[in-house]
């Protein structure tokens, strides 16, 4: 592994991907921070310190948990929204902002409602966004994102992933399932409370 | 896929932009009786097109969406072109294929739909310009129809490589001159409707897009001869009114001028035995059902 660290940007134009830099995924159980491999108990607590020192802390659900076309995603839906529900106490400056399909949309999207993952930068510097979760988004689509936002703006970002995880993630948990994100729902309780 | 599974989780519907919401609340997913008179009518499965303004192939791109019998479980295969430019807004599943590789894509997926989802009807409707369907992808559409592959090719023929500026096509007609083709079209339009006929197709028709009642019926009928029968075949003239210097009003008149007897796009269609006899039970069947609603109504 190299020394690369996945770091908040504005890092470049066109960053490389921290894949190439020599940034390896989680095993299962695991989970990276800013490339370093960790157990996923230590990044739970990880980001749900950073979305609750956020100011702008946001969800950003892709059409995976959108859409009602599995069991599993109807639960995932349910758990995401209690995350969402919480950070909204915490801080009324939360969003949950959909990222609905791929589609390019012309002339432009709003960036107010939806994110588009050809032009991610947009939704997070007109929200100004200090801290976003990417979750049910297909995989192709987060890493595109992910890195377009590492290097444009200086946004942290964490995945949810549901396959492997996401190096272009400065922290990312790896098999995500509606039990894993109820488990991030009560660590984000947990430290509040100690907040 | 099925029109059960486009619905939007209850927890994120009131985050979902609107056009998504009207999407699942207003299209025409799972409407028996679906057509193109719903354009304008219900939410369209075209969202916004990036065509030209005026553009006939944007008028006959929502008219097959409209027309498609059960969009909710069809994928339609793309190829290069400006059909390409469209696909991308398009609520019914589709892929984009390399160059003319369209029908042997499709070819694989329908295979692959039966085998995956036997219980269900999965259609397949290739939609590719003149250059994908006759000049670069001309083996694969061929090779499709000779092997009785079950589904529907449509082309938009605008009779040039449009969005590359105007080359020559085999869809062009003798004599044109194109922007990039000063020398003008020394051959004949290639014949494919023939073409289409003599190597297996069951149901081949040719027409402009001016008559949408026409373009309904010919779409349903070359779906579902494909989806029991055989490949079908559909050529719609969608002219590029840019490339043949016209306005954008006035593409529709270039249509209706093209259509009359003896022009290049009079309206013709064949229909193999086969797949007649079919079509007219079909017709018998949706005449019966028709009367026996107008009974049920009357009493």
């Amino acid at each position: 592994m190299g020394n690369y660290r996945v770091l908040a940007g504005p890092e470049a134009f066109l960053p490389p991907s921290a894949a190439c830099a020599g940034v390896v995924l989680p095993d299962p159980g695991q989970a990276h921070i800013h490339g370093e491999i960790f157990h996923e108990d230590v990044a739970m607590e990880e980001a749900a310190k950073r979305f609750l020192s956020a100011k702008v802390p946001t969800i950003f659900p892709g059409p995976m948990v959108l859409w009602n076309w599995n069991p599993k995603s109807a639960k995932k839906a349910t758990a995401i929204k209690a995350m969402y529900d919480e950070l909204k106490d915490h801080n009324p400056g939360a969003l949950l902002i959909p990222m609905p399909d791929y589609r390019p949309k012309y002339p432009k999207i709003n960036p107010e409602i939806e994110i588009n993952p050809n032009h991610p930068n947009l939704t997070v510097w007109h929200n100004k966004i200090d801290v976003c979760m990417f979750v049910g988004v297909h995989c192709h689509q987060a890493n595109l994102s992910l890195k377009i936002i590492r290097g444009g703006t200086n946004c942290y970002t964490i995945a949810m992933c549901a396959m492997a995880g996401h190096e272009d993630a400065m922290l990312s948990f790896r098999d995500a399932t509606p039990d894993k994100i109820w488990k991030l729902v009560e660590v984000i309780k947990d430290v509040r409370k100690s907040l | 896929m099925g029109k059960e599974k486009i619905k939007i989780n209850d927890e994120f519907y009131d985050i979902m932009p609107p056009e998504y919401q009207e999407l699942v609340e207003e299209a025409t997913y799972g409407k028996e009786s679906r057509g193109w008179k719903d354009v304008g009518e219900a939410k369209e499965l075209i969202e916004e097109h990036s065509l030209c303004a005026g553009c006939p192939e944007s008028i006959a791109f929502r008219y097959v969406l409209a027309c498609l019998p059960k969009p909710e479980d069809t994928v339609m295969v793309g190829s290069t072109g400006c059909t390409s430019l469209v696909f991308p807004h398009v609520a019914v599943h589709n892929i984009h294929s390399l160059f003319g590789n369209q029908n042997a894509i499709a070819s694989g997926l329908k295979r692959t739909l039966a085998l995956r989802f036997p219980e269900k009807v999965k259609d397949v409707v290739v939609l590719a310009g003149d250059g994908a369907t006759v000049d670069i992808g001309l083996d694969m559409t061929l090779q499709s129809w000779f092997r009785q592959e079950k589904f529907t090719t449509i082309c938009f023929d605008n009779e040039l490589y449009a969005n590359t500026g105007g080359q020559e096509s085999g869809l062009m007609q003798k004599g044109f001159v194109g922007k990039m083709a000063p020398a003008g079209k020394k051959f004949d339009k290639v014949p494919l409707p023939e073409i289409a006929r003599n190597s297996g197709c069951h149901y081949v028709a040719v027409m402009t897009v001016s008559k949408p009642n026409r373009v309904e019926k010919a779409i349903r009928n070359a779906i579902l001869v494909a989806r029991e029968i055989g490949p079908t075949y559909i050529q719609l003239y969608t002219p590029c009114i840019l490339e043949i210097g016209k306005q954008m009003m006035e593409g529709l008149q270039e249509m209706r001028d093209s259509e009359g007897p003896g022009k290049r796009f009079e309206f013709k269609e064949y229909v193999s035995d086969e797949a007649k006899v079919f079509l007219d039970e079909m017709d018998a069947e949706r005449k019966r059902k028709k009367k026996a609603l107008r009974a049920a109504r009357a009493k």
